[in-house]
Protein backbone atom coordinates (compact mmCIF):
# COMPACT_ATOMS: atom_id res chain seq x y z
CA UNK A 1 0.00 0.00 0.00
CA UNK A 2 1.20 3.52 -0.79
CA UNK A 3 2.40 5.11 2.45
CA UNK A 4 1.38 8.53 3.74
CA UNK A 5 4.47 10.73 3.72
CA UNK A 6 5.98 12.82 6.52
CA UNK A 7 7.99 15.76 5.21
CA UNK A 8 10.14 18.02 7.39
CA UNK A 9 10.56 21.44 5.81
CA UNK A 10 13.75 23.42 6.23
CA UNK A 11 13.80 27.16 5.55
CA UNK A 12 17.30 28.15 4.54
CA UNK A 13 18.81 31.62 4.69
CA UNK A 14 22.47 32.21 3.80
CA UNK A 15 23.15 28.48 4.18
CA UNK A 16 21.53 28.15 7.62
CA UNK A 17 18.17 26.69 8.63
CA UNK A 18 15.60 29.05 10.06
CA UNK A 19 11.89 28.71 10.80
CA UNK A 20 9.32 31.45 10.75
CA UNK A 21 6.40 31.59 13.11
CA UNK A 22 3.55 33.09 11.09
CA UNK A 23 6.21 33.99 8.54
CA UNK A 24 8.12 36.40 10.85
CA UNK A 25 10.49 36.21 13.88
CA UNK A 26 13.04 33.66 12.75
CA UNK A 27 14.78 31.27 15.11
CA UNK A 28 17.93 29.40 14.14
CA UNK A 29 17.60 25.63 13.93
CA UNK A 30 20.92 24.41 12.64
CA UNK A 31 22.90 23.11 9.72
CA UNK A 32 20.59 22.16 6.82
CA UNK A 33 22.60 19.22 5.49
CA UNK A 34 23.13 17.60 8.88
CA UNK A 35 19.52 18.26 9.85
CA UNK A 36 18.34 16.62 6.61
CA UNK A 37 20.54 13.59 7.21
CA UNK A 38 19.21 13.25 10.76
CA UNK A 39 15.64 13.41 9.50
CA UNK A 40 16.27 10.68 6.93
CA UNK A 41 17.75 8.49 9.69
CA UNK A 42 14.67 9.15 11.84
CA UNK A 43 12.44 7.92 9.01
CA UNK A 44 11.36 11.10 7.21
CA UNK A 45 10.01 10.23 3.76
CA UNK A 46 11.04 13.36 1.92
CA UNK A 47 12.54 16.75 2.66
CA UNK A 48 11.72 20.25 1.46
CA UNK A 49 14.38 22.96 1.42
CA UNK A 50 13.10 26.48 0.91
CA UNK A 51 15.59 29.18 0.02
CA UNK A 52 14.39 32.37 1.65
CA UNK A 53 17.48 34.36 0.68
CA UNK A 54 16.79 37.20 -1.72
CA UNK A 55 20.32 38.00 -2.91
CA UNK A 56 22.21 36.63 -5.87
CA UNK A 57 25.05 35.50 -3.57
CA UNK A 58 22.52 33.65 -1.45
CA UNK A 59 21.28 31.75 -4.52
CA UNK A 60 24.77 30.49 -5.25
CA UNK A 61 25.19 29.37 -1.66
CA UNK A 62 21.87 27.55 -1.90
CA UNK A 63 22.85 25.70 -5.09
CA UNK A 64 26.02 24.52 -3.36
CA UNK A 65 23.91 23.40 -0.43
CA UNK A 66 21.62 21.41 -2.77
CA UNK A 67 24.67 19.55 -4.08
CA UNK A 68 25.71 18.65 -0.55
CA UNK A 69 22.21 17.46 0.33
CA UNK A 70 22.14 15.28 -2.80
CA UNK A 71 25.48 13.77 -1.81
CA UNK A 72 24.57 13.02 1.78
CA UNK A 73 20.83 12.33 1.95
CA UNK A 74 19.32 9.07 0.64
CA UNK A 75 15.67 10.14 0.37
CA UNK A 76 14.00 12.45 -2.17
CA UNK A 77 14.01 16.20 -1.64
CA UNK A 78 12.26 19.22 -3.09
CA UNK A 79 13.74 22.69 -3.34
CA UNK A 80 11.92 25.98 -3.58
CA UNK A 81 12.35 29.71 -3.31
CA UNK A 82 13.35 32.15 -6.01
CA UNK A 83 12.56 29.87 -8.94
CA UNK A 84 11.38 32.16 -11.73
CA UNK A 85 12.55 30.53 -14.93
CA UNK A 86 13.38 27.19 -16.53
CA UNK A 87 17.08 27.96 -16.09
CA UNK A 88 16.61 28.01 -12.30
CA UNK A 89 14.91 24.61 -12.45
CA UNK A 90 17.64 23.19 -14.65
CA UNK A 91 20.34 24.44 -12.26
CA UNK A 92 18.66 22.95 -9.18
CA UNK A 93 17.84 19.59 -10.79
CA UNK A 94 21.42 19.35 -12.01
CA UNK A 95 22.57 20.00 -8.46
CA UNK A 96 20.64 16.88 -7.45
CA UNK A 97 17.18 18.08 -6.35
CA UNK A 98 14.35 15.66 -7.17
CA UNK A 99 11.58 18.24 -7.42
CA UNK A 100 11.19 21.99 -7.45
CA UNK A 101 8.48 23.94 -5.71
CA UNK A 102 7.18 27.15 -7.27
CA UNK A 103 4.84 29.58 -5.56
CA UNK A 104 4.68 33.33 -6.36
CA UNK A 105 6.32 32.83 -9.76
CA UNK A 106 3.55 30.39 -10.74
CA UNK A 107 0.82 32.85 -9.73
CA UNK A 108 2.54 35.65 -11.66
CA UNK A 109 3.29 33.45 -14.67
CA UNK A 110 1.14 30.29 -14.75
CA UNK A 111 2.80 29.29 -18.02
CA UNK A 112 5.90 28.43 -15.97
CA UNK A 113 4.09 25.33 -14.64
CA UNK A 114 3.50 24.04 -18.17
CA UNK A 115 7.10 24.80 -19.14
CA UNK A 116 8.59 22.94 -16.17
CA UNK A 117 6.24 20.01 -16.59
CA UNK A 118 6.81 19.84 -20.34
CA UNK A 119 10.58 19.98 -20.04
CA UNK A 120 11.26 17.90 -16.95
CA UNK A 121 8.05 15.95 -16.30
CA UNK A 122 5.07 16.60 -14.03
CA UNK A 123 6.68 14.71 -11.14
CA UNK A 124 9.30 17.45 -10.86
CA UNK A 125 6.81 20.30 -10.53
CA UNK A 126 5.35 21.00 -7.09
CA UNK A 127 3.06 24.01 -7.00
CA UNK A 128 3.01 25.57 -3.55
CA UNK A 129 0.01 27.68 -2.59
CA UNK A 130 -0.12 29.97 0.45
CA UNK A 131 -3.75 30.77 1.20
CA UNK A 132 -5.65 32.47 3.99
CA UNK A 133 -9.29 31.97 4.94
CA UNK A 134 -10.87 35.38 4.53
CA UNK A 135 -14.60 36.25 4.45
CA UNK A 136 -15.64 32.70 3.60
CA UNK A 137 -13.03 32.21 0.90
CA UNK A 138 -9.52 30.85 0.61
CA UNK A 139 -7.47 33.66 -0.91
CA UNK A 140 -4.03 32.98 -2.45
CA UNK A 141 -1.08 35.11 -1.36
CA UNK A 142 2.22 36.07 -2.95
CA UNK A 143 5.72 36.69 -1.61
CA UNK A 144 5.65 34.49 1.47
CA UNK A 145 2.19 35.66 2.45
CA UNK A 146 2.80 39.39 2.16
CA UNK A 147 0.66 40.26 -0.88
CA UNK A 148 -2.91 39.11 -1.43
CA UNK A 149 -4.22 38.19 -4.88
CA UNK A 150 -7.62 37.77 -6.50
CA UNK A 151 -6.96 34.04 -6.99
CA UNK A 152 -8.85 31.48 -4.90
CA UNK A 153 -7.26 28.28 -3.61
CA UNK A 154 -9.46 25.61 -5.22
CA UNK A 155 -9.66 27.19 -8.67
CA UNK A 156 -5.95 27.92 -8.70
CA UNK A 157 -5.00 24.41 -7.57
CA UNK A 158 -7.19 22.94 -10.31
CA UNK A 159 -5.62 25.21 -12.92
CA UNK A 160 -2.13 24.29 -11.68
CA UNK A 161 -3.01 20.61 -12.10
CA UNK A 162 -4.33 21.19 -15.61
CA UNK A 163 -1.14 23.04 -16.50
CA UNK A 164 0.93 20.06 -15.43
CA UNK A 165 1.69 20.34 -11.70
CA UNK A 166 2.68 17.00 -10.20
CA UNK A 167 1.71 17.88 -6.61
CA UNK A 168 0.04 20.68 -4.68
CA UNK A 169 1.67 21.88 -1.47
CA UNK A 170 -1.03 23.82 0.36
CA UNK A 171 -0.01 26.01 3.29
CA UNK A 172 -2.83 27.49 5.31
CA UNK A 173 -1.64 30.89 6.50
CA UNK A 174 -4.58 30.87 8.90
CA UNK A 175 -3.07 27.82 10.62
CA UNK A 176 0.67 28.26 10.06
CA UNK A 177 2.74 28.67 13.20
CA UNK A 178 -0.20 28.49 15.61
CA UNK A 179 0.01 24.71 16.14
CA UNK A 180 -3.71 23.97 16.37
CA UNK A 181 -3.87 21.50 13.47
CA UNK A 182 -3.98 21.56 9.69
CA UNK A 183 -6.75 23.11 7.55
CA UNK A 184 -8.50 19.76 7.21
CA UNK A 185 -11.74 20.91 5.58
CA UNK A 186 -9.91 22.74 2.82
CA UNK A 187 -7.56 19.75 2.40
CA UNK A 188 -10.52 17.40 1.94
CA UNK A 189 -11.94 19.68 -0.74
CA UNK A 190 -8.57 19.70 -2.52
CA UNK A 191 -8.49 15.90 -2.33
CA UNK A 192 -11.90 15.73 -4.02
CA UNK A 193 -11.06 18.40 -6.60
CA UNK A 194 -7.68 17.11 -7.73
CA UNK A 195 -6.21 13.87 -9.03
CA UNK A 196 -2.62 14.72 -8.08
CA UNK A 197 -1.20 14.30 -4.55
CA UNK A 198 -1.78 17.02 -1.96
CA UNK A 199 0.76 17.93 0.74
CA UNK A 200 -0.72 19.49 3.88
CA UNK A 201 1.24 22.33 5.45
CA UNK A 202 0.73 24.80 8.26
CA UNK A 203 -0.56 24.11 11.75
CA UNK A 204 1.13 20.96 13.06
CA UNK A 205 1.57 21.09 16.83
CA UNK A 206 0.74 17.57 18.00
CA UNK A 207 0.79 14.02 16.64
CA UNK A 208 -3.02 14.01 16.45
CA UNK A 209 -2.84 16.84 13.92
CA UNK A 210 -0.99 14.60 11.45
CA UNK A 211 -3.52 11.81 11.98
CA UNK A 212 -6.37 14.26 11.25
CA UNK A 213 -4.63 15.62 8.14
CA UNK A 214 -4.58 12.05 6.75
CA UNK A 215 -7.95 10.80 8.00
CA UNK A 216 -10.05 13.97 7.80
CA UNK A 217 -8.08 16.07 5.31
CA UNK A 218 -7.28 13.00 3.12
CA UNK A 219 -3.82 14.47 2.51
CA UNK A 220 -1.21 12.32 0.78
CA UNK A 221 1.63 13.87 2.78
CA UNK A 222 2.03 16.20 5.73
CA UNK A 223 4.75 18.81 6.02
CA UNK A 224 5.94 20.51 9.19
CA UNK A 225 8.95 22.42 10.41
CA UNK A 226 9.28 23.68 13.97
CA UNK A 227 7.78 20.61 15.70
CA UNK A 228 10.56 18.58 14.08
CA UNK A 229 13.40 21.11 14.32
CA UNK A 230 13.00 21.67 18.02
CA UNK A 231 12.49 18.00 18.76
CA UNK A 232 8.92 18.46 20.01
CA UNK A 233 7.80 15.52 17.87
CA UNK A 234 10.55 13.12 16.74
CA UNK A 235 9.73 11.76 13.27
CA UNK A 236 10.23 8.15 14.41
CA UNK A 237 7.77 8.61 17.29
CA UNK A 238 5.24 10.21 14.96
CA UNK A 239 5.52 7.26 12.55
CA UNK A 240 4.89 4.78 15.35
CA UNK A 241 1.87 6.76 16.53
CA UNK A 242 0.40 6.92 13.02
CA UNK A 243 1.01 3.20 12.44
CA UNK A 244 -0.68 2.36 15.75
CA UNK A 245 -3.65 4.41 14.60
CA UNK A 246 -4.07 2.55 11.32
CA UNK A 247 -2.27 4.90 8.93
CA UNK A 248 0.01 3.23 6.37
CA UNK A 249 3.46 4.70 6.92
CA UNK A 250 6.93 3.54 6.06
CA UNK B 1 35.62 -2.76 -9.77
CA UNK B 2 34.70 -0.47 -12.68
CA UNK B 3 31.13 0.84 -12.61
CA UNK B 4 29.71 2.87 -15.49
CA UNK B 5 26.50 4.90 -15.48
CA UNK B 6 24.99 5.44 -18.92
CA UNK B 7 25.00 9.12 -19.85
CA UNK B 8 22.04 10.14 -22.03
CA UNK B 9 19.24 12.73 -22.14
CA UNK B 10 17.48 11.69 -18.94
CA UNK B 11 17.38 13.46 -15.60
CA UNK B 12 18.48 12.41 -12.12
CA UNK B 13 21.74 10.74 -13.17
CA UNK B 14 23.70 12.82 -10.66
CA UNK B 15 21.53 11.34 -7.85
CA UNK B 16 22.61 7.85 -8.87
CA UNK B 17 26.23 8.95 -8.93
CA UNK B 18 25.80 10.35 -5.38
CA UNK B 19 24.15 7.12 -4.19
CA UNK B 20 27.05 5.09 -5.53
CA UNK B 21 29.49 7.30 -3.67
CA UNK B 22 27.48 6.82 -0.46
CA UNK B 23 27.95 3.06 -0.74
CA UNK B 24 31.65 3.54 -1.45
CA UNK B 25 31.62 2.99 -5.21
CA UNK B 26 33.28 5.46 -7.55
CA UNK B 27 31.21 5.25 -10.73
CA UNK B 28 31.90 6.99 -14.02
CA UNK B 29 29.07 8.68 -15.94
CA UNK B 30 29.77 8.12 -19.62
CA UNK B 31 28.44 7.52 -23.11
CA UNK B 32 31.82 6.23 -24.28
CA UNK B 33 31.11 2.86 -25.84
CA UNK B 34 34.40 1.27 -24.88
CA UNK B 35 34.07 2.36 -21.25
CA UNK B 36 30.53 1.00 -21.12
CA UNK B 37 31.50 -2.32 -22.73
CA UNK B 38 34.51 -2.84 -20.49
CA UNK B 39 32.85 -1.90 -17.18
CA UNK B 40 32.20 -4.64 -14.60
CA UNK B 41 28.75 -3.23 -13.87
CA UNK B 42 26.54 -0.87 -15.86
CA UNK B 43 23.74 1.26 -14.46
CA UNK B 44 21.09 2.61 -16.80
CA UNK B 45 19.13 5.12 -14.68
CA UNK B 46 17.02 8.16 -15.35
CA UNK B 47 13.87 10.15 -15.20
CA UNK B 48 12.37 11.12 -18.52
CA UNK B 49 9.89 10.49 -21.29
CA UNK B 50 10.06 7.22 -23.25
CA UNK B 51 9.94 8.52 -26.83
CA UNK B 52 12.49 11.33 -26.49
CA UNK B 53 14.94 9.18 -24.53
CA UNK B 54 14.53 6.24 -26.93
CA UNK B 55 15.15 8.49 -29.95
CA UNK B 56 18.30 9.80 -28.28
CA UNK B 57 19.56 6.26 -27.59
CA UNK B 58 18.97 5.24 -31.23
CA UNK B 59 20.60 8.37 -32.62
CA UNK B 60 23.70 7.76 -30.49
CA UNK B 61 23.68 4.00 -31.18
CA UNK B 62 23.44 3.32 -27.47
CA UNK B 63 20.36 1.12 -28.04
CA UNK B 64 22.32 -1.71 -29.68
CA UNK B 65 25.19 -1.31 -27.25
CA UNK B 66 22.99 -1.70 -24.15
CA UNK B 67 21.22 -4.78 -25.57
CA UNK B 68 24.56 -6.47 -26.23
CA UNK B 69 26.10 -5.91 -22.80
CA UNK B 70 27.22 -9.12 -21.10
CA UNK B 71 28.02 -7.85 -17.58
CA UNK B 72 25.29 -7.20 -14.96
CA UNK B 73 23.18 -4.21 -16.04
CA UNK B 74 20.75 -2.39 -13.73
CA UNK B 75 17.98 -0.28 -15.27
CA UNK B 76 16.23 2.17 -12.95
CA UNK B 77 12.81 3.80 -13.51
CA UNK B 78 12.72 5.02 -17.13
CA UNK B 79 15.82 2.84 -17.64
CA UNK B 80 13.73 -0.20 -16.76
CA UNK B 81 10.86 0.88 -19.01
CA UNK B 82 13.24 1.49 -21.91
CA UNK B 83 14.53 -2.09 -21.50
CA UNK B 84 11.01 -3.41 -22.20
CA UNK B 85 9.08 -3.90 -25.46
CA UNK B 86 6.52 -1.34 -26.54
CA UNK B 87 5.72 1.67 -24.30
CA UNK B 88 2.37 3.42 -24.25
CA UNK B 89 4.28 6.57 -23.31
CA UNK B 90 4.85 8.23 -26.68
CA UNK B 91 3.73 4.97 -28.39
CA UNK B 92 7.32 3.88 -28.95
CA UNK B 93 9.21 0.60 -29.40
CA UNK B 94 11.93 0.27 -26.76
CA UNK B 95 14.98 -2.01 -26.42
CA UNK B 96 13.03 -5.25 -26.12
CA UNK B 97 15.36 -6.90 -23.59
CA UNK B 98 12.26 -7.80 -21.58
CA UNK B 99 9.59 -8.74 -24.09
CA UNK B 100 6.80 -7.11 -22.11
CA UNK B 101 4.75 -3.93 -22.63
CA UNK B 102 4.80 -0.68 -20.63
CA UNK B 103 1.30 0.53 -19.82
CA UNK B 104 -0.25 3.72 -18.48
CA UNK B 105 -1.85 3.70 -15.02
CA UNK B 106 -5.58 4.29 -15.26
CA UNK B 107 -6.89 5.50 -11.90
CA UNK B 108 -10.26 3.90 -11.12
CA UNK B 109 -11.14 6.44 -8.38
CA UNK B 110 -10.01 9.58 -6.53
CA UNK B 111 -8.14 7.32 -4.09
CA UNK B 112 -5.53 6.65 -6.76
CA UNK B 113 -3.45 9.60 -7.87
CA UNK B 114 -1.28 9.40 -10.99
CA UNK B 115 1.74 9.60 -10.98
CA UNK B 116 2.19 6.83 -8.44
CA UNK B 117 4.42 8.89 -6.18
CA UNK B 118 5.89 7.97 -2.82
CA UNK B 119 6.86 4.95 -0.76
CA UNK B 120 5.24 1.60 -1.52
CA UNK B 121 5.97 -2.00 -0.59
CA UNK B 122 7.82 -4.82 -2.32
CA UNK B 123 6.18 -8.24 -2.31
CA UNK B 124 6.96 -11.74 -3.60
CA UNK B 125 10.62 -10.77 -3.86
CA UNK B 126 12.99 -13.35 -5.21
CA UNK B 127 16.72 -13.59 -5.88
CA UNK B 128 20.06 -11.97 -5.13
CA UNK B 129 19.17 -8.40 -6.04
CA UNK B 130 16.13 -8.22 -3.78
CA UNK B 131 16.38 -11.11 -1.29
CA UNK B 132 13.64 -12.35 1.04
CA UNK B 133 14.76 -10.09 3.89
CA UNK B 134 13.45 -7.12 1.86
CA UNK B 135 9.92 -8.57 1.59
CA UNK B 136 7.38 -5.83 2.53
CA UNK B 137 10.10 -3.17 2.57
CA UNK B 138 9.09 0.33 1.38
CA UNK B 139 10.91 1.85 -1.59
CA UNK B 140 10.42 5.13 -3.45
CA UNK B 141 8.42 5.32 -6.70
CA UNK B 142 7.61 8.14 -9.12
CA UNK B 143 5.98 6.97 -12.35
CA UNK B 144 2.83 7.15 -14.47
CA UNK B 145 3.53 4.03 -16.55
CA UNK B 146 4.09 0.48 -15.33
CA UNK B 147 5.15 -2.98 -16.43
CA UNK B 148 2.56 -5.70 -15.75
CA UNK B 149 3.57 -8.80 -13.78
CA UNK B 150 5.27 -11.26 -16.17
CA UNK B 151 7.72 -14.19 -16.29
CA UNK B 152 10.67 -11.86 -15.57
CA UNK B 153 9.14 -10.25 -12.46
CA UNK B 154 11.34 -10.58 -9.37
CA UNK B 155 9.39 -8.18 -7.12
CA UNK B 156 5.89 -6.82 -7.31
CA UNK B 157 4.10 -3.83 -5.87
CA UNK B 158 0.39 -3.10 -5.68
CA UNK B 159 -0.95 0.20 -7.00
CA UNK B 160 -4.25 0.21 -8.95
CA UNK B 161 -3.17 -3.35 -9.82
CA UNK B 162 -0.13 -5.50 -8.99
CA UNK B 163 2.77 -4.50 -11.26
CA UNK B 164 6.46 -5.37 -11.68
CA UNK B 165 8.61 -3.34 -9.32
CA UNK B 166 11.70 -5.30 -10.42
CA UNK B 167 12.63 -7.52 -13.38
CA UNK B 168 15.42 -9.89 -14.27
CA UNK B 169 16.46 -11.73 -17.41
CA UNK B 170 19.96 -13.24 -17.61
CA UNK B 171 22.44 -10.42 -16.86
CA UNK B 172 19.77 -7.71 -17.08
CA UNK B 173 18.19 -6.39 -13.86
CA UNK B 174 15.79 -3.51 -13.48
CA UNK B 175 13.83 -1.68 -10.79
CA UNK B 176 10.85 0.59 -11.31
CA UNK B 177 11.56 2.30 -7.99
CA UNK B 178 14.43 4.67 -7.34
CA UNK B 179 16.87 2.54 -5.38
CA UNK B 180 19.11 5.62 -5.17
CA UNK B 181 16.39 7.49 -3.24
CA UNK B 182 14.98 4.61 -1.21
CA UNK B 183 16.83 5.13 2.06
CA UNK B 184 18.64 2.16 3.59
CA UNK B 185 16.58 -0.42 1.69
CA UNK B 186 17.64 1.18 -1.59
CA UNK B 187 21.29 1.23 -0.58
CA UNK B 188 21.08 -2.47 0.30
CA UNK B 189 19.73 -3.23 -3.18
CA UNK B 190 22.50 -1.19 -4.83
CA UNK B 191 25.09 -3.04 -2.75
CA UNK B 192 23.51 -6.36 -3.76
CA UNK B 193 23.85 -5.34 -7.39
CA UNK B 194 27.53 -4.54 -6.82
CA UNK B 195 27.97 -8.02 -5.29
CA UNK B 196 26.43 -9.90 -8.23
Amino acid sequence: MLAKRIIPCLDVKDGKTVKGVNFVNFRDAGDPVELGRQYSLQGADELVYLDITASHEGRKTFTELVKQVAAQVNIPFTVGGGINALADVDRLLNAGADKVSINSSALRNPELISEISGNFGAQVCVVAVDAKYDDGEWVCYLNGGRISTTRKLFEWAKEAQERGAGEILFTSMSHDGVKTGYANEALAVLHETLNIPVIASGGAGAKEHFLDAFNVGKADAALAASVFHFGEIPVSELKTYLRDNGVCVR
Amino acid sequence: MKVAIVKYNAGNIYSVECAMRRIGVDAVVTDDKELLRSADKVIFPGVGEARTTMEYLREHKLDLLIKDLKQPVLGICIGMQLMCGHSEEGDVDCLGIFDVPVKRFVAPSAEFKVPHMGWNQLSQVDGLLIPKELESEFVYFVHSFYVPVNEHTIARTDYVNPFSSALRKDNFYATQFHAEKSGEAGEKILRNFMDL
